[in-house]
């Protein structure tokens, strides 16, 4: 049995709730670690902590057609999971910012509308909301997988427009919002080559 | 003439570090519960309580070794502090160089400053120092002289975010020269009493504390008069959102966030924001500094 087949059995086998336990219990250490005063800042670290989980879980997501169509490794069972992952971890980011950060609704709204970054954030969850709200399989049955599939698109312009939120909060020439950004690009990249080889044959 | 700001706290008046780290608990306790919610609380009204030299030590902007608020504190052991010389030079009559065993000779005094960021946070910082006019005063500048401009060290060696590029290093800052005579503007060369730990801008850097903290330039190895007004590193990158005078104005938003409030590091994870002041306290102080400016295009 090959390297391959081997992890396609596992994953098989392997149940997805622990993923959902993990990432409560990341989010819940990460909450700890503010209280407890472990950061010298809690609010932003944890606001960025929060932020960088959904990004970097919204990425994992994407991980799963390309591994699939170029490894030949099925990891799908597990994507619904990833999803669902990141679109908790934004909720929480928003919700640090929201009521920790910024502390106030009339600020909040008026950051949205006067700071193009957390309008672009702000967009991107809301671009999340349908596809969270679309993955009970009763659900996914009653939409058919054409229209699933169409509505799931937003994944693109939404983990698009995080890693533009990222991008534009750095200041100075940043790593790390470079290095999402990239990863990002190379996924999307990825799936634009089968198409062109239909086109081809 | 400026009014001269008499400052008489001294370390003294610095409540012990155990006491008010309790204190501090109990209070970040109560607004949690919702007891205390102060908000907008007006930053004059309370006492300048310094924050704890930990806090001050391991949360730093010092893009030349990292990004990260905690970067600092990791990478800075590596900046070579010795030998260590400061060059004035410029439009002066006479350069002159001064190793840090001249500098040391200058009397230091305490000052207790509020430092406001420009990203929006604060502190409470005892600083050890001595005015800035005392250092421009081994020189005699040129009539022309205007401004000051001062220099960070480039240790590329030693300096991880040098060799990323992560800024266009070396980081330069700069003042008018009214503003660098001032009396507020301090050499500092420690804070609580020790010598300035590396993260904080050893073994000496400038204190502007009515400007936002990116001003207060570290680990200075050069100072320059010049005529025209100096390239400064922030004001280079992107000057719509880091103008050359850069005070502490709650009412010129940054163009991406608010400056209206800021947050007082070290009061836990339900810290309530408080107003930003104008020149950040010290309008009384510094005001007459820009009389017939307005103040919110000459940013």
């Amino acid at each position: 049995m090959s390297v391959k087949d081997g992890i396609n059995a596992a994953a098989r086998k392997f149940p997805t709730w622990p993923l959902y336990l993990a990432a409560l219990a990341y989010a819940g250490w990460q909450f700890w670690l503010g209280l407890s005063g472990a950061w010298v800042e809690p609010i932003n670290t944890l606001e960025r902590q929060y932020g960088e989980a959904a990004l970097t879980m919204l990425i994992a997501s994407l991980t799963i057609t390309p591994i699939r169509e170029y490894l030949r490794i099925n990891l799908i069972k597990f994507r619904r999971a990833l999803g669902l992952i990141a679109f908790f971890f934004v909720v929480a980011h928003f919700l640090v910012w929201a009521l920790l950060d910024v502390q106030s609704l009339s600020r909040v709204w008026a950051d949205i509308v006067k700071r193009p970054y957390v309008t672009v954030g702000m967009v991107g969850f809301v671009l999340l909301i349908p596809l969270a709200a679309t993955s009970a399989n009763r659900i996914i049955r009653k939409m058919g997988p054409i229209l699933w599939r169409r509505v799931h698109k937003l994944v693109y312009p939404a983990v698009l427009l995080a890693c533009l939120h990222y991008l534009w909060l750095a200041r100075g020439f940043q790593i790390e919002p470079i290095a999402y950004f990239v990863v990002t690009i190379g996924l999307l990249v990825l799936r634009l080559k089968p198409v062109k080889r239909r086109v081809a044959a | 003439m400026t009014r001269r700001r008499i400052d008489r706290l001294t370390q003294d008046d610095v409540t012990p570090k155990e006491l008010w780290l309790k204190r501090r608990q109990i209070l970040a306790g109560l607004a949690g519960l919702g007891a205390i919610a102060p908000m907008g609380a007006r930053a004059s009204d309370e006492p300048l309580e310094p924050n704890t030299f930990e806090e001050i030590t391991t949360y730093n902007n010092f893009y030349e070794f990292g990004t990260g608020k905690s970067d600092p504190s990791k990478n800075a052991h590596k900046l070579q502090t010795e030998p260590w010389s400061i060059t004035i030079d410029g439009a002066v009559e006479e350069p002159v160089t001064l190793d840090f065993a001249a500098l040391s000779e200058i009397p230091t005094e305490e000052r207790i400053y509020r430092f406001r960021c420009v990203e929006a946070w604060s502190m409470v910082i005892p600083w050890n120092g001595f005015e800035l006019s005392q250092l421009l005063d081994r020189v005699t500048p040129l009539p022309s002289a205007q401004y000051v401009q001062f220099e960070t060290a480039v240790q590329p060696d030693n300096m991880i975010g040098v060799r990323r590029k992560v800024l266009n290093f070396p980081y330069r800052e700069g003042l008018r020269l009214d503003e660098a005579r001032h009396p507020l503007t301090i050499m500092a060369t420690g804070l609580y009493g020790e010598p300035m730990p590396n993260q904080n801008g050893a073994p000496i850097r400038l204190v502007v504390p009515w400007k936002y903290g990116f001003k207060s330039i570290k680990s200075i190895v050069r100072i320059t008069f010049t005529e025209e007004e100096p390239f400064t590193t922030w004001n280079d990158l992107n000057p719509s959102e880091y103008g050359f005078y850069s005070n502490v104005n709650p009412n010129v938003d940054h163009p991406r966030w608010s400056q209206a409030t800021e947050r007082r590091i070290g009061g836990g994870l339900f810290n309530s924001r408080q107003d930003t002041l104008m020149f950040n306290g010290y309008e009384d102080e510094v005001a007459d500094l820009y009389e017939g400016m307005d103040l919110t295009v000459q940013i």
